[in-house]
């Protein structure tokens, strides 16, 4: 008996916590967006880093109005970058009927996402959402597997081929290509070497090695390879802990190489690499602190500086920034969160971003098309990484033409 | 030849380090029979208490402090969690240690945050030491393997050679007939978990500056851990240590390694097409899987000798 009352009671409270706990609203104010992202395992830094950026873009942006008189709000969910964990918080996001769903880390998750969304708009026409990428990268997703309800606000990892080929200096002439085993790593593997046989066909590919994901440790025996194949560059599409290793095994041994990546500038990895990586890794990128005082640009550079004057690491998210911008305009021109609405006021859009370069959500394949900066990390900028004393400094620049690529995409338009 | 004698190395350090971690799970788990999953997470927090350390006072000091701390907290895992759990049986025990893991791993996150450190090696330690072929050896990683040679020897001396070792040995496989001799298993119990943590403390003090030292280090390690103790045998040190420089070759010579299964029947006149499962499966290179090789090995092992290599105990 006394048992069956203790039982009771924590069940009562629980009731009483889920109806009138935090978890209970009567009316919505905001328009909810589900985020499903790392936020525990052996990514989460990724997903807390890409969490703290994003709150900070939708300060400014509730700070200027919101849309349609709302204030947007993060609702996160996590899937500890597994396609199957990701795909159960989606029911959690349907469910819940938020009207729209974001996710950043993890092509193969960024790849079950369109495929479930796609499916779940076509059967269920009267609760549908939009999914918007910030940051999957692969290029499959806006080309075989282009989807009207899918858009990119990030390039994708071909325009990043684009700008990594054009800014390698004419001085390189052998390059070794390696990359993680994944849909990310393929795709970049793919696009490079696309991109080297059409604007670099002096340079040669002397090797083509794929790693497993975040499983190597010691990269000695991979820098005893390189170094025996006499490469110039060693171009790697790596981040998190396998360019942090990559590249302080390639340092201990000696290896004198250019260490050129497509994301060397990820959370994490300045303060891993540390002063190993002055003036030796390069990294293309969407912005980074120091593009605002290259282009004198004041309003960009206050933005930066209230976010390094709170933070331990560098915000890289003006996609994200422009994301939500867009997703504003958007929302205010058709109305409503309807999906489609808001589908069709967003494709075609054109938004200047915080740097006042004009960048354009492309119609045929819902991919945003955004300037590059190519930088390399060194001592002599205005504002440092992650507190190292060293920073990024341009090198070189694709703009949003450069950067305007074929697609395959066929897309499948809704009748309604 | 010139990938040959560097990889040797390089499998050698790898492997020194597996063992220095595999060792205490091997003996906690012989002893206790407790699959101790937070073993991966005390490295973990070896290294991140050296970093602090090294931050207050200097790598030396935490040389020292971090492998006594985390020894401290694996004694007082097992006196008040473990001995508590113990008579609900194997799978209670498990559990809890399952538990500890994610604990851990989130108060990790808690205090340091979710960045990597910049736990550095120390500058007295951080040039090369010799150069092979024109690849320097940096002086660390000789310092590493100096270390584990060190543990090495000291484990062995202290098993072989002292009183608390034999009871401890004597234990590793009839615990119950040392009871019954009177001896305090349960304080020993204590000991050899504390020691294990000891040992697995000591190794991410030594590997968190060389490997980086976040958040996810311990799901990264975890794993091969499991596998050189299963397979290297239940009970067995010298199976262990066999286990480990195995591993540590097979993994680092495997990255050497870019011809595929396909490429060693061309020989014979068979030439395979990539078309079909099982010609895409022989036409990978086998650095592309390098990793996976362990795995494969351990569930050859369970399948024809599943005590092990050297194991002189069912579970």
């Amino acid at each position: 008996m006394k048992r069956l009352r203790s039982i009771a009671t924590v069940f009562l409270a629980l009731l009483g916590i889920a109806l009138w706990g935090p978890g209970a609203r009567a009316a919505d104010d905001t328009i909810k967006i589900g985020y499903i992202d790392p936020f525990s395992g052996a990514f989460a830094q990724g997903g807390d880093a890409s969490l703290k950026m994003f709150q900070f873009v939708l300060d400014y942006i509730n700070n200027k109005g919101g849309a349609l008189g709302k204030k947007f709000e993060l609702v996160t969910f996590d899937d500890k970058l597994q396609p199957a964990e990701a795909l159960i918080a989606l029911k959690s996001v349907i469910d819940q009927n938020l009207p729209f769903v974001m996710s950043c880390v993890g092509s193969n998750v960024g790849s079950a996402l369109i495929d479930a969304v796609t499916k779940h708009n076509t059967r269920n026409p009267d609760n549908r959402l939009l999914l918007l990428n910030c940051g999957q990268l692969a290029t499959e997703l806006t080309n075989e597997q282009c989807s009207f309800w899918h858009f990119r606000f990030v390039g994708s990892v071909e325009m990043r081929a684009v700008a990594r080929i054009k800014s390698l200096p004419p001085s390189v002439k052998t390059v070794y290509l390696l990359n993680q085993d994944y849909l990310f790593g393929q795709s970049i593997e793919k696009d490079t070497k696309k991109y080297l046989a059409l604007y670099r066909p002096d340079i040669k590919i002397v090797a083509d090695e794929f790693i497993p994901l975040m499983q190597i440790k010691d990269f000695s025996p991979y820098i005893t390879k390189i170094k025996a194949s006499g490469a110039q560059s060693l171009l790697t599409g790596n981040y998190g802990p396998d360019l942090n290793l990559l590249i302080k095994a390639g340092v201990d041994a000696g290896l004198d190489i250019r260490y050129d990546a497509y994301l060397g500038h990820v959370i994490g990895a300045a303060t891993a690499i540390g002063e190993t990586g002055e003036g030796r890794l390069t990294s293309v990128m969407e912005d980074h602190a120091n593009v605002a005082v290259e282009e004198h640009n004041a309003e960009a550079e206050a933005f930066f500086k209230r976010w390094q004057d709170t933070h331990d690491f560098s915000f890289i998210e003006v996609p994200g920034l422009t994301q939500f911008e867009m997703l504003a305009r958007a929302i205010n021109q058709a109305g409503s969160t309807d999906a489609v609405k808001v589908a069709q006021a967003l494709e075609g859009m054109e938004q200047k971003d915080l740097f006042g370069a004009t960048n354009i959500m492309r119609k045929d394949d819902h991919q945003l098309l955004h300037p590059y900066y190519e930088a390399i990390f060194t001592k002599d900028v205005k504002y440092d990484s992650e507190h190292t004393g060293l920073g990024w400094k341009t090198e070189a620049k694709t703009s949003v033409a450069d950067e305007t690529l074929p697609t395959t995409c066929k897309m499948k338009r809704p009748s309604s | 030849m010139q990938i040959g004698v560097i990889s040797l190395l390089d499998g050698l350090v790898y492997g020194m380090l597996l063992f220095m971690l595999a060792s205490g799970l091997t003996l906690i788990l012989s002893m206790m029979g407790v699959l101790n999953f937070a073993h991966a997470s005390i490295y973990m927090l070896g290294a991140y208490f050296a970093y602090q350390i090294s931050h207050w006072v200097g790598f030396w000091p935490a040389f020292v402090l971090a492998p006594l701390l985390c020894g401290a907290i694996g004694a007082a895992i097992e006196v008040w969690g473990l001995r508590r759990v113990h008579h609900n049986g194997h799978i209670a025990e498990l559990l809890f240690t399952f538990g500890l893991v994610f604990i851990i791993g989130r108060a990790v996150q808690m205090a340091w945050g979710m960045l990597p450190l910049p736990y550095r090696v120390p500058a007295s330690l951080d040039f090369p030491l010799f150069s092979v072929y024109g690849e320097n050896f940096p002086a660390y990683r000789g310092f590493m393997l100096l270390v584990s040679a060190g543990m090495l020897f000291t484990t062995w001396l202290l098993l072989k050679k002292t009183r608390i070792g034999l009871i401890i040995q004597a234990a590793l496989t009839h615990p119950g007939m040392v009871s019954a001799l009177g001896h305090n298993v349960p304080r020993v119990f204590t000991i050899v978990f504390a020691g294990g943590s000891l040992l697995a403390g000591l190794a991410g003090v030594i590997a968190g500056n060389y490997f980086t030292t976040e958040s996810g280090m311990a799901d990264a390690m975890g794993p091969i851990v499991f596998v050189v103790v299963i397979f290297g045998g239940l009970g067995s040190l010298a199976g262990c240590f066999i286990a480990s420089i195995l591993m540590g070759m097979v993994q680092t010579f495997s990255v050497v390694m870019d011809w595929s299964f396909a490429d060693l029947l061309s020989p014979l006149g068979i030439t395979l097409a990539a078309n079909n499962l099982l010609g895409e499966i022989l036409t990978i290179p086998v650095s592309r899987i390098g990793p996976l090789v362990p795995y494969v090995l351990l569930i050859l092992i369970l399948l024809f000798r599943p005590r092990g290599l050297l194991g002189t105990r069912e579970t």
